[in-house]
C-alpha cells in the first residue's frame, strides 16, 4: 500500500471537519469501548493472563527462529506447502504463480493486514485474476475503491446511508435502508462467489509451531468459507505471527477477541493443519502459506522489538484520543493508531512518518489496554529521540528544545520567565480567560481550539505559598 | 530457497543483536514435548451450566434430550416451530434414525448451496465460552456447519469441557495428528460493519440450535 504519512496533519485537519466522520467515529468508540471493558472485568485475574501472554510472546520471539522451523516441519509434514518472502513483490508474484500454476480464474479473500501491506489486490488483478473480498467491511471498501480504515472493522467510517448509495449503484438494485437488509444482500452477492471460485486468500492471525497449523478468527463466517470451499488455500502472514504451543494459542484467545469486539470468543475460529485429507470430502486439494519478513527482524534487534508482541486487537487505537477524532485514513498507512505510529515508521523508515510518533499525548490509554502490554508511549518517545538524533525535527522544534532546556536548568531565571507568562497570558485570556491564536509554533495547535488561559500565577507560586499555610 | 535462509539467518542476528534473556523457565524442547498451561481465570461454576449460559449469550438455542433416538422428535419440534425447511442433510452417524416417522427427508453427505438445514455432532464443547469444537474428515463434513442457514449440532453432555486447554488436552489424547479443520463455533454467523449495528447471519448460519444429549 502507498504511503502517506507524510499527509498527516493536512489529512487529519480535514478529518476532523469532516462531520459524517465525526459522527461514525463517535459510534464506534462507544462501541468499542464499553463492550471490551465489561468482558474484561469479567476476567478476575486479567492482569495475570495479560503478563502470561506478553512472556509467551516475548519467549517466542527469543526463539522465532526455532520456532518458524518447527512450525514448518509440523506443517509439512500434515502436506503444507510452505514459501518465504522478503519483499511484498515476492509475496505478490507468489500469490500469482500458485493461481497460474492452477488455473485460477476468480479469488475469494478473507480479510488479510499482511495483504493490505503488499497491495496484494491490485498485484493480482493486474494479472486478470478476479479478487472478491468477503468480510462484509471489507467488501464494502472494495467497493468503493478505499482502503480499510480499522484493522479489525475497516469500514468504520462509513454511515449505512453511504453503504446503502454504494450497493445500490454497485448492485443495480433498489437502494436498502436498513443494516441488517444490507448485510444480507452482501450475503446474497457474495454466496455465489464462495461456491464458485478457484481460490481462497486468508490471513493468519497465528501460526502454532506445535501443530505447523494457521489459525483465523472471523465473526462472519467467511474465513471458514474460504478456508473450505475453494480448490486451494493459500494463507499470507509474517513471521512474528509464529506462537509455541496449542495452549499459548488458548491463552491469547482469552484476550484477543476480548480486546477487539468485547467478545469472550469469536463466532468463529479456525484452525487449518495441511490441505483436504485423502477421505475428505471438503476441503482445498492445495494449502499454501507465504511467511513475509519485511521489515520485522530490523524491529526484532532494535529497541522497538516490543511492538512486534501485537496481536492486532486494534484496542490502541479504538481507546486512542487521537484516533477518535481522525479516524484511520489519516495515519497513511496500513496500520492506524498508537501501533501504527509504531510500527509505519519501523517498517518504512522513521523520516517517512514523522508526525505519526509526535501525534499522541502520551496519555497511555494504548498501553493500559494493550493484551500483551506493548509500551506503546516508550515506542514512540524512543522513535522521537531518533528523529531528534538523525536531525529529522523542524528548526523551530529544536531552536523550542533548547531554550526550554537552557531554562529548565536555571531555575531562577525560570521561575522570572515563568512569572511573565502567566501574566501576560491572563491578559491575553482577557474575559473568555481562554487564548484563540497563539503565535509561531503555537498557530497550529490553536488552529482547533483555544489554549486555557493561565491564570496569572505559576505553579510554584501557588504550591510555596500552600507550603507556608500549612505550616502555620 | 534464499528467502528461507535470509530470514532466519537475520533473525538469529536480530536476537542476538538485541541480546534479551528469555523470560521463561522452560527451553523451547519442553515447551513443545509439554507444552505448560498459563494462568487460567477462576472457572467457578458448573460446566454445563456455565455452556449454556454462553452459549444463550451468543445467541444459539439450546435443547436436551436423554437418548439418541429422541433426536428426530427434537429436530422436528425446532423446525417446526420457526417454521423452517424438514429437508435436511446430516453427518453420517445420524442417517440410521428413525427419521422417516417425523416426515423429514434427510440425507448423508456434504451440504451444497442449496442446502437450508444441516445437522452435526460435535467433538467436544467449552464451557468457559459456549463453544462447539467440530473436527474436519470423512465422517464430519465441514461444509453441514457452514453452508446451510440453519445449523443443528449435537454435543454429549460428558464432552463438555471447561476450557480450550480441557480441549486440546482432549485433542492430544484419542487423536493422532489434527484434522485439516479444527472449528471452533460460538453461535449463528454475524457481523457489526456497518454502524456497529449487529446483524445475524452475515455468511454462514442464521441460527445455531445445540442439542445437548444425556448419554
Amino acid at each position: 500500500m502507498e504511503l502517506t504519512s507524510h499527509q498527516f496533519k493536512s489529512v487529519s485537519s480535514a478529518k476532523l471537519k469532516d462531520v459524517k466522520l465525526q459522527k461514525a467515529l463517535y459510534k464506534a468508540k462507544d462501541g468499542f469501548v464499553v463492550p471490551r471493558a465489561k468482558v474484561v472485568a469479567e476476567l478476575d485475574n486479567f492482569e495475570e493472563i495479560r503478563q502470561a501472554a506478553a512472556d509467551v510472546r516475548d519467549h517466542g520471539l527469543a526463539h522465532l527462529d526455532v520456532y518458524l522451523e518447527e512450525w514448518e516441519k509440523q506443517a509439512q509434514a500434515a502436506g503444507t506447502i510452505v514459501h518465504w518472502a522478503e519483499s511484498y513483490e515476492e509475496l505478490n508474484a507468489l500469490v500469482v504463480k500458485i493461481a497460474q500454476d492452477n488455473q485460477v480464474k476468480k479469488i475469494i479473500k478473507s480479510k488479510s493486514m499482511v495483504g493490505e501491506e503488499t497491495g496484494l489486490n491490485r498485484y493480482v488483478e493486474g494479472h486478470g485474476i478476479e479478487v472478491k473480498e468477503t468480510d462484509l467491511g471489507e467488501y464494502i471498501i472494495q467497493q468503493a475503491g478505499e482502503h480499510p480504515s480499522h484493522i479489525i472493522a475497516p469500514a468504520t467510517h462509513k454511515s449505512k446511508d453511504d453503504v446503502a448509495d454504494l450497493f445500490a449503484e454497485k448492485h443495480q438494485r433498489p437502494r436498502l435502508d436498513d443494516a441488517e437488509k444490507l448485510t444480507h444482500e452482501a450475503r446474497e452477492i457474495l454466496r455465489p462467489h464462495f461456491l464458485d471460485a478457484d481460490m481462497g486468500i486468508t490471513g493468519a492471525n497465528f501460526m502454532i509451531a506445535e501443530t505447523g497449523s494457521t489459525v483465523i478468527l472471523t465473526n462472519e463466517g467467511n474465513g471458514r468459507m474460504t478456508t473450505t470451499m475453494p480448490r486451494v488455500h493459500v494463507a499470507i502472514s509474517s513471521i512474528e505471527k509464529c506462537i509455541p504451543t496449542l495452549d499459548d494459542f488458548a491463552l491469547m484467545m482469552r484476550l484477543l477477541p476480548r480486546s477487539a469486539t468485547g467478545q469472550v470468543i469469536s463466532n468463529y475460529v479456525s484452525m487449518t493443519t495441511g490441505p483436504k485429507r485423502a477421505k475428505d470430502n471438503d476441503g482445498p486439494g492445495e494449502f499454501h502459506v507465504i511467511i513475509l519478513d519485511v521489515g520485522r527482524t530490523r524491529v526484532l534487534g532494535s529497541d522497538l522489538r516490543d511492538a512486534l508482541r501485537c496481536i492486532r486487537c486494534g484496542a490502541c487505537m479504538n481507546h486512542c484520543p487521537v484516533y477518535q477524532n481522525v479516524g484511520g485514513h489519516a495515519y497513511g498507512w496500513v496500520y492506524p493508531g498508537p501501533i501504527g505510529s509504531v510500527l509505519t515508521p519501523a517498517y518504512n523508515g522513521i523520516e517517512n512518518a514523522i508526525d505519526l510518533p509526535n501525534a499522541a499525548t502520551l496519555c497511555n490509554q494504548c498501553g493500559v489496554v494493550c493484551p500483551v502490554k506493548i509500551p506503546l508511549p516508550d515506542l514512540m518517545r524512543k522513535l522521537r529521540e531518533k528523529q531528534y538524533e538523525r536531525n529529522l525535527k523542524s528548526s523551530a522544534e529544536k531552536w523550542s528544545l533548547r531554550l526550554w532546556a537552557y531554562l529548565a536548568l536555571r531555575p531562577k531565571l525560570y521561575s522570572i520567565v515563568t512569572r511573565i507568562m502567566a501574566r501576560v497570558g491572563k491578559l491575553l485570556g482577557g474575559d473568555s480567560r481562554r487564548i484563540n491564536h497563539l503565535l509561531f509554533g503555537g498557530k497550529d495547535w490553536t488552529r482547533h481550539r483555544d489554549l486555557p488561559a493561565p491564570r496569572g500565577r505559576t505553579f510554584r507560586d501557588i504550591y510555596l505559598n500552600r507550603n507556608k499555610t500549612t505550616n502555620r | 530457497m534464499p528467502a528461507r535462509e535470509n530470514i532466519l539467518a537475520r533473525i538469529r542476528a536480530a536476537n542476538k543483536a538485541a541480546n534479551v534473556a528469555d523470560v521463561m523457565d522452560s527451553s523451547v524442547a519442553d515447551r513443545l514435548a509439554s507444552p505448560p498451561i498459563s494462568p487460567l481465570p477462576k472457572l467457578e461454576w458448573d460446566p454445563e451450566g456455565q455452556f449454556k449460559l454462553r452459549g444463550h449469550e451468543s445467541a444459539s438455542t439450546l435443547d436436551e434430550i436423554a437418548q439418541i433416538d429422541e433426536l428426530p422428535r427434537a429436530v422436528t419440534r425446532y423446525l417446526s416451530k420457526n417454521t423452517l425447511p424438514t429437508k435436511l442433510v446430516c453427518w453420517p452417524e445420524f442417517i440410521d434414525l428413525p427419521w422417516s416417522a417425523e416426515g423429514i427427508q434427510i440425507e448423508s453427505r456434504g451440504a451444497i448451496g442449496d442446502d437450508k438445514v444441516g445437522l452435526t455432532g460435535s467433538y467436544c464443547a467449552i464451557a468457559e465460552t459456549g463453544t462447539l469444537v467440530l473436527l474436519s474428515g470423512q465422517e464430519s463434513h465441514a461444509t453441514t456447519s457452514l453452508l446451510p442457514e440453519t445449523h443443528i449440532a449435537v454435543i454429549r453432555r460428558s464432552r463438555i469441557v471447561k476450557t480450550m486447554e480441557d480441549a486440546w488436552q482432549l485433542i492430544r489424547g484419542e487423536v493422532v495428528s489434527l484434522p485439516r479443520q479444527v472449528s471452533f463455533i460460538s453461535g449463528p454467523s454475524r457481523t457489526a460493519d456497518i454502524e456497529m449495528t449487529l446483524v445475524y447471519g452475515a455468511h454462514g448460519p442464521f441460527r445455531v440450535h445445540v442439542i445437548i444429549l444425556d448419554q
